[in-house]
């Protein structure tokens, strides 16, 4: 028996990888999570991270939102947001983290808002390095 | 009976509108295969998302609290209509069809004693809803300047209509749009989008017990703004790829048509053509026989 499922990430306009592994890495709400073959079938949302696909060589995604079901050993990821990290210019990069640490400063921001935008910096910032 | 000059020019400028058609013809079926390609791609991330939907509304224990976008206001007094159509004309019945359906559905509404509200998209359909129907008409959106619609186009307009439902503005959202079958067949159609047609959902046997994380209704509160978008977009696909499916379709009858015209004009013009040489001939012997 082969320690793998399939994973398919798809944004509304296309499919963006179908493949299969037999790690995942997702930046779940409440923090991140593996998902492994076998795993029992679940439903939850992302907030900005990077999703890591564990194979002989790893393949990671930047990610600000997102849903994400897992059953019968198919993962599904539905994101609008999804970007290959190896794809991502550094300008773009630094654009967005302006942007965010712009709304961060914004006082009016809800709790749940902060902690998605302090997510969100903190991964692009790790790419940056 | 026309001069031999005019028939020439005839048959010149139905040369020229041919070649127009036919050109037209080529980019709507070069348009077509990048439309339809995208029309597809799309469909599994409306579906799956559906799906998902479906899957969270079974597990759902209390009916009561859940969330409005889902199980509707409990009255069905507002309607709003969101008309999609193209900017362009020149494509057939593509335009006129979508806005058939909606009217027909405007009327029945209407004369239900219910209240009416429209958004059109793309300014061909507000041009033919505005005549009859111009005061129920509470947004326009037109993308006639963008090259190719996103999806941030299609999150504008669910914006708008989810803006619209917490303002409880209306109860029942419906959609207008053509759904890209083949080239040659596009159906319109009017999709329920607030509150979720549960109808429309395949049901499914299995039933798995998922594990949610965060609850529920949290994750319902979230998606179900995000299948609003998913939705429009998905229209704005199906439409797209309708557009010059029908456009392709119309130009290849009218490249067809002048063809026609042309072969009947040219015989036409040989005919009188021939006519004027035979009285000439006449002419020159009747002359030289009386001499």
């Amino acid at each position: 028996m082969s320690e793998k499922f399939t994973i398919e990430i798809i944004s509304p306009d296309r499919s963006i990888i179908k493949t299969e592994t037999s790690e995942v890495v997702i930046p779940s709400f409440e923090g991140e999570m593996g998902i492994l073959k076998d795993h029992i079938p679940l439903i939850t949302f992302l907030r900005p991270g990077l999703i890591n696909i564990k194979n002989s060589t790893d393949q990671k995604f930047f990610v600000e939102e997102g849903t994400v079901e897992f059953s019968n050993n198919n993962l599904l990821i539905l994101t609008s947001t999804a970007k290959e990290v190896t794809k991502m210019e550094k300008k773009f990069i630094d654009t967005l983290i302006n942007e965010s640490e712009k709304k961060l400063d914004n006082n009016e921001l809800t709790d749940k808002e902060r902690y998605l935008l302090s997510y969100k910096l903190e991964t692009l910032r790790n790419i940056n390095q | 009976m026309p001069s031999l000059d005019d028939l020439k020019k005839r048959i010149k400028s139905v040369k020229s509108t041919q070649k127009i058609t036919k050109a037209m013809k080529m980019v709507a079926a070069a348009k077509l295969r990048k439309a339809q390609e995208n029309a597809e791609k799309g469909r599994p991330y409306s579906q799956k998302m559906q799906n998902i939907i479906l899957n969270l509304t079974r597990s759902i224990n209390d009916p009561q609290n859940a969330p409005k976008l889902l199980v509707g206001t409990g009255t069905d007094k507002t309607h709003l209509c969101v008309v999609l159509t193209a900017d362009r004309g020149l494509c057939g019945g593509f335009n006129s069809n979508i806005c058939k359906l909606a009217k027909s559905s405007f009327k029945k509404i209407l004369s239900e004693g219910k209240n009416l509200k429209i958004i059109t998209v793309g300014s061909k359909g507000l041009d033919q809803i505005k005549r009859e129907y111009d005061k129920y008409i509470v947004k326009k959106f037109s993308f006639k300047d963008k090259k190719q619609i996103t999806f941030k186009e299609a999150e504008i307009i669910g914006n708008e209509i989810i803006n619209l439902f917490k303002k409880n503005e209306f109860d029942k959202c419906i959609l207008f749009y053509n759904n890209f079958k083949n080239v040659i067949t596009q159906i319109p159609q009017a999709q329920q989008i607030v509150p979720a047609d549960k109808t429309s959902l395949k049901k499914n046997e299995e039933n798995l017990t998922y594990e949610f994380e965060p609850e529920e209704d949290e994750i319902l509160d979230d998606l179900l703004p995000k299948n609003i978008s998913t939705q429009v977009f998905k229209a704005f696909l199906e439409n797209a790829a309708s557009e010059q499916g029908s456009r392709m379709t119309a130009m290849d009858n009218a490249t067809r048509n002048a063809g026609d015209l042309v072969d009947k004009l040219t015989i036409n013009y040989n005919r009188s053509r021939q006519a004027s040489i035979t009285k000439e001939l006449i002419e020159i012997i009747s002359g030289a026989e009386s001499l």
